[in-house]
């Protein structure tokens, strides 16, 4: 399977986000003005208390949320206005992994993995299960990269919440994607589960220069993980820097209060 | 309020107007059993010598014309058969995009909900012998007027659970196929479909039970089947007929309730 080609250049971008503004009810905004530059390798943690709009801001992206107003470009292209046919295309490029790790329950590890090509091949395949060997032999490698071979031919809700959160993982990475969204990977998985997973995702995005946008409330594993961090406070970007940069100060913003620190 | 000393506190469950609505609620149940006995015009005369009417009746049934099963009942019974099933095959193919078009997550549209909510209830509500009797009236007697009015009943029970069943569905893997850019004819096959599939055939099953004993009862107005001979034995007083087509009626009910358990068990 051939890579993307990749600029070498560190400068280079996978994500620019401009003026994002979204309101779910009227008057009341959860996003308020994002601008943000997400660079084309590594890993950018968003962090925030709950209900500060992270999630949010993930899902706008690949636009599961409508924004309100602003743009989201990637690779030239203005997310925020798509519609029809172009949105679907420019989805297929955006692999997406989600904290209840959404599989299809009753369809096999397999075919879950297979789903991240459904945007390539057309419905009358999909029933038939008509994937091209290319599809087939890139979804064994990622089996075998996550370490589930052997449970290819068993169904999704035979497997625990690790083997699943790894089959989401091999599903969103066999869209080749050119970003990778991940809302809260491991806030359904126990400690030693998460940071495998982490791992998993770090060395997949490493190995395969895939830019990964990530929401995260444990602040640990975001220091431990990520190349960069956005501290966000109600819904508003107090942060935006390398990983190493955040300053207890900066926690006590983004959070509120000291006393957790200790 | 009471006292607030801490031996005296009053507790009540209801209010003193509930527990007056509460009475009035069981003294209406009281009166409406009164009027009705009142009104139906119980004849002494029939009741006193019912057991003896049905004794007669029963001594009249047996033995039971075995003989006669080969002759004339067991085509009617496998006519019964087909009328249930292909009825009910029918009925599936007309009620799918019914209960799509009913769904609010797979139709966000309220008016065609209720568009489709109220041709499933009109199929409902009109029971299946009142569909047999129009569709007599319409096609003649026999057992095309049976299927179609097997079917007609069952588009509404068919259609309305397998709404349900596609509102009860997970939105999770829907969006994580939705952010993959599967166009949406591929997100029903992959994405909806096989999380509704055990609801789908557990009700094909269940609707295919109860047609088969009602297409046994259709018959009666004319619609073919099974019914439509127990109608002629019961008109010549061919009592020991009727007895074995009972007995055959419910010998295929049974079959039927033992096939559906078994399946069911396999699908899901």
């Amino acid at each position: 399977m051939a890579e993307a080609p990749q600029s070498a250049d560190p400068g280079a971008v996978a994500l620019e986000i401009r003026g994002l503004h979204k309101e779910y009810r009227r008057g009341v905004p959860v996003l308020r003005d994002i601008n943000l530059t997400i660079a084309a390798r590594g890993i950018t943690a968003v962090i925030g208390p709950s209900g500060t709009g992270k999630s949010t801001l993930i899902r706008c992206i690949n636009r599961l949320v409508e924004p309100t107003s602003g743009q989201i470009l990637f690779h030239g292209l203005d997310l925020a206005g798509l519609r029809g046919k172009a949105l679907r295309q420019a989805r297929r490029r955006i692999g997406m992994v989600f904290q209840e790790y959404n599989l299809v329950e009753r369809l096999t590890v397999m075919e879950n993995v297979l789903s991240g090509r459904l945007g390539y091949i057309s419905p009358f395949k999909a029933w038939l299960r008509k994937y091209p060997q290319d599809d087939i032999d890139a979804a064994f490698d990622l089996l075998d990269t996550v370490g589930l071979t052997q449970f290819a031919n068993q169904r999704a809700d035979a497997l625990s919440g690790g083997q699943r959160q790894r089959v989401g993982i091999a599903r969103a990475v066999m869209q080749k994607p050119e970003l990778m969204l991940a809302d809260e990977p491991t806030s359904s998985l126990d400690p030693k589960t998460s940071v495998e997973i982490m791992e998993l995702m770090v060395s997949i995005a490493d190995s395969r220069h895939i830019p990964v946008i990530l929401n995260i409330h444990n602040v640990p594993l975001a220091r431990r993980f990520a190349t960069y961090i956005v501290g966000m406070a109600d819904g508003a970007v107090v942060y935006d820097g390398p990983a190493g940069g955040l300053s207890d100060g900066k926690l006590e913003q983004i959070y509120g209060g000291k006393d957790w620190l200790e | 309020m009471n006292t607030v000393g801490a031996i005296d506190r009053e507790w009540h469950r209801f209010t003193p107007a509930q527990r007056l609505a509460r009475f009035a609620l069981y003294f209406g149940i009281v009166f409406a059993c009164v009027i009705s006995l009142r009104t139906v015009q119980i004849i002494p005369e029939f009741l006193y010598d019912a057991p003896e009417q049905v004794a007669d009746l029963l001594k009249r049934m047996w033995p039971v014309e075995w003989a006669f099963y080969p002759k004339g009942v067991h085509e009617v019974l496998i006519e019964t058969l087909h009328i249930a099933t292909l009825g009910t095959i029918l009925a599936i193919i007309m009620a799918l995009p019914l209960g799509l078009l009913a769904a609010n997550n797979i139709t966000p549209n309220a008016w065609l909900n209720y568009f489709a909510k109220l041709i499933l209830v009109s199929s409902r509500s009109v029971n299946s012998l009142v569909w047999a009797l129009l569709f007599v009236a319409m096609f003649g007697p026999g057992a095309l007027a049976g299927t179609l009015a097997i079917a007609f009943r069952s588009i509404g029970f068919v259609g309305k659970l397998f709404g349900e069943a596609l509102e009860e569905t997970r939105p999770g893997p829907i969006e994580a196929l939705k952010a993959a850019g599967a166009p949406w004819t591929s997100i029903y096959i992959k994405g909806y479909w096989p999380q509704v599939e055990p609801a789908f055939w557990a009700i094909a099953l269940f609707r295919w039970d109860i047609s088969v004993r009602e297409s046994a009862v259709i018959g009666l107005v004319g619609a073919g089947g099974i019914g439509m001979a127990i109608d002629t034995a019961m008109n010549l007083f061919q009592w020991q007929r009727v007895a074995l087509m009972l007995v055959a009626i419910f010998a295929i009910v049974v079959v039927a309730e033992i096939a559906v358990t078994y399946i069911r068990k396999k699908i899901i």
